[in-house]
């Protein structure tokens, strides 16, 4: 046996760890308190803005699990304050559809003026949708679609698809001319729908110039997963021209395995659109060369659509006289040149 | 308490209290013990041969290349660190679900606006120092309540799995922290002698834990406590405060992983270590360590880890779905699993 007497490293050990004072912690505010376009307290007499009967409306969201997620819930509540005539009743962000589906009860029961609903899961949640339109209470559904187009009375909806086309169509503007250019994608979670769609769009505007996707690896929307997939992405392709990563949360690990590999012989293009991306644009001196907005001011929208709604008002920009029933937001790509006009409104990772 | 529990191996319950290396006479040289442990773990090294030669023949050079390797290396050794950990709470009979919350937490913690304005005043071993004391922290915590409250390790860590992700998320109000703190990065995530930091990293905690567990008393005493905690309270072991030692050890490791995590990512987040529960049970159990307790192998949780993390290199180098890697990882496990039973038993009749 020549077996060594631990006790006494180990008493030292944790009394080494007992004496390491612990940091007090604060988290980090975002100190942001800009106010989101549109909508004023002091709004001209006759426009939408001005103040009409007190609209009670309930909103339910996933819960906020990465940048973007939480900047939607934080925008809507942003906005349902600036209007004095707007009372917002929060549910908790939930990834649990039974208990999103018994969010929704509660709103139906309260008599709630008005649901907006960003579903976990747009086709478990179309059957209590249901019930609350024939309950009477108008559903503005936002970002992931119901399977029923009568469980809502407007849809505000990103354009997954429309990401990938605009990020292939840049790609295809920057590299296009190289036939032989290596193409490669860092998709976000693969079994979600939203991410085929951007994959297809991706791939239907590389094919309009000629290029394919190379490589093609998925992540998960968070840093630790981005930088995993990235890391053995650059192993897998020696020489790349050109890489999507569809979502700027997770694209802080994936520009950290960038960096840690020593490569910056392509271009890269975000999605999304936080404001860390941005300032990555910005300093020009980053792979990241643009990224393409998914907002993620839906839900603000889609409660501005709702007071409209309950006032029986109508959008004014528009001939109509009601509300449309389905409102697409753009997917426009931010570089160097026009970041400044989106930076203000992005969020942080 | 220095009395050795060798004595133990005819105790009631019958495990033989065997570390993983102990035969009568033992030949100390570093390469007898390297043998001795290959073949023992030759169901897991012919996995991995496979694996590389299918790498080699699919990828070629972009496979073979030092590089390569020097990734496949990195990418194991934050998860392989928290394995090593792992390795010892399931050879002392428990098991810690709370890997991965803890792992967030610590990253979290040390990442902080206080502690980064602490660091860069200071040095940035205050980081260092508070994702340790956090992990060890979280691990008493979990000590405790399995030893003094009687609460079921499963329980226990599955409580502090939710509640250490949760406080994660509030400390960091659900935001990527990034790191500012110079020296920092480049020491947790630089080169030494040509090998990443983050291998050496592995490399030590790999050594330090089959030393801890082969060679000295604690390790003895994890085996007997994992074998038989009834026969180890007999024969003098203090059962219940080698059990809290066991999970600081693991809460230990993950504020080690969670250090190189934050280095190679340059962020603390409340998203990381996902699911890093079941992919370290997962390398210890294929590495041989019983999920019951009482016997434990670092070198098959080693080669566990490597397994699972040269499969993706291997996929992604092919450009194939994760969905097919899902698959194939389910395949592979049941695979060096029933492999590794095939060899242990040809060589209990031999």
């Amino acid at each position: 046996m020549n077996t060594l007497p631990i006790k006494k490293a180990w008493v030292g050990l944790v009394a080494g760890v007992a004496a390491l004072s612990l940091v007090a912690c604060t988290g980090n505010d975002s100190g942001d308190d800009t106010e989101l376009r549109g909508g004023t307290s002091e709004a001209d007499a006759g426009s939408n803005d001005e103040e009409g009967e007190t609209v009670v409306i309930g909103f339910s969201a996933p819960a906020a699990d990465h940048g973007w997620m939480g900047s939607i819930t934080e925008s809507a509540k942003r906005l349902a304050e600036q209007y004095d005539d707007i009372e917002l009743r929060v549910a908790e962000g939930t990834n649990d559809v039974n208990l999103q589906i018994s969010q929704v009860e509660t709103f139906i029961n309260e008599g709630v003026d008005a649901i907006v609903l960003l579903p976990f899961d747009g086709a478990a949640m179309t059957p209590v949708a249901l019930q609350a339109m024939e309950a009477g209470i108008p559903v503005i559904n936002v970002d992931r679609e119901f399977d029923d187009p009568n469980a809502a009375r407007v849809t505000v909806l990103g354009d997954n698809y429309g990401m990938g086309v605009s990020a292939g169509q840049y790609i295809c503007s920057e590299v296009g001319d190289d036939k032989d250019a290596v193409v490669a994608e860092i998709a976000g979670i693969d079994s979600l729908p939203l991410t085929q769609d951007r994959s297809q769009g991706f791939e239907d505007a590389l094919a309009e110039c000629g290029l394919d996707v190379d490589n093609r690896v998925a992540a998960d929307f968070t840093v630790e997963g981005g930088e995993e997939a990235a890391t053995n992405l650059l192993q897998a392709a020696p020489e790349i021209d050109a890489i999507w990563n569809h979502d700027d949360d997770q694209g802080v690990g994936v520009l950290a395995a960038i960096e840690n590999a020593g490569r910056d012989e392509f271009i890269m293009i975000g999605g999304a659109g936080s404001a860390n991306a941005m300032r990555e644009i910005q300093s020009g001196d980053s792979v990241l060369k643009a990224t393409v907005i998914y907002p993620s001011t839906q839900a603000a929208d889609g409660i501005k659509l709702a007071r409209l709604l309950v006032q029986q008002k109508a959008m004014s920009d528009l001939v109509e006289v009601e509300v449309p029933r389905t409102v697409q937001l753009y997917a426009p790509v931010v570089t160097e040149d026009n970041v400044d006009e989106y930076i203000d409104s992005a969020f942080e990772s | 308490m220095t009395e050795s529990p060798t004595g133990l191996s005819h105790s009631p319950g019958g495990h033989a209290l065997q570390a993983d290396a102990a035969p009568k006479e033992r030949d100390n040289t570093a390469l007898a013990v390297l043998g001795s442990s290959i073949g023992r773990n030759l169901g897991l090294v012919v996995a991995l041969a496979v694996l590389c030669t299918v790498g080699a023949i699919t990828a070629g050079e972009r496979f073979t290349d030092i590089d390569n390797a020097m990734t496949i290396l990195r990418l194991a050794a934050t998860i392989g660190v928290v394995s090593i950990g792992m390795t010892f709470v399931i050879t002392g009979g428990g098991i810690d679900l709370s890997v991965g919350a803890i792992l967030a937490l610590s990253s979290v913690w040390c990442t902080t606006l206080a502690t980064q304005q602490l660091a860069q005043d200071t040095h940035w071993i205050v980081m260092v120092g508070t994702a340790l004391a956090v992990g060890a922290g979280c691990g008493l915590v979990n000590g405790v309540l399995i030893s003094y409250g009687g609460v079921v390790p499963f329980i226990a860590t599955l409580a502090m799995l939710a509640s250490a992700r949760g406080l994660a998320e509030v400390i960091s109000n659900r935001k990527t922290q990034i790191v500012n703190v110079p020296g920092f990065e480049e020491f947790f995530d630089g080169k030494v002698l040509g090998l990443p930091m983050q291998v050496w990293l592995f490399v030590l905690v790999a050594a330090a834990g089959w030393v801890l567990l082969n060679r000295t008393t604690f390790g003895r005493r994890t085996l007997a406590v994992g074998g038989n905690p009834e026969a180890a309270r007999l024969a003098g072991i203090n059962v219940k405060r080698h059990t809290v030692m066991l999970y600081m050890l693991v809460g230990l490791c993950c504020g080690a992983a969670a250090l190189m995590l934050v280095a190679r990512t340059t962020t603390g987040s409340s998203t990381h270590g996902q699911l890093y529960e079941l992919d370290a049970i997962a390398a210890v159990v294929i590495g041989g360590t019983l999920l019951s307790g009482g016997r434990g192998t670092i070198v098959g949780t080693v080669l566990g880890v490597l397994i699972f993390t040269t499969l993706t290199n291997v996929f992604t180098l092919n450009n194939q779905s994760v969905s097919e890697q899902a698959l194939l990882k389910g395949a592979i496990i049941v695979a060096a699993v029933l492999l590794q039973q095939r060899f242990a038993s040809r060589r209990n009749t031999s």
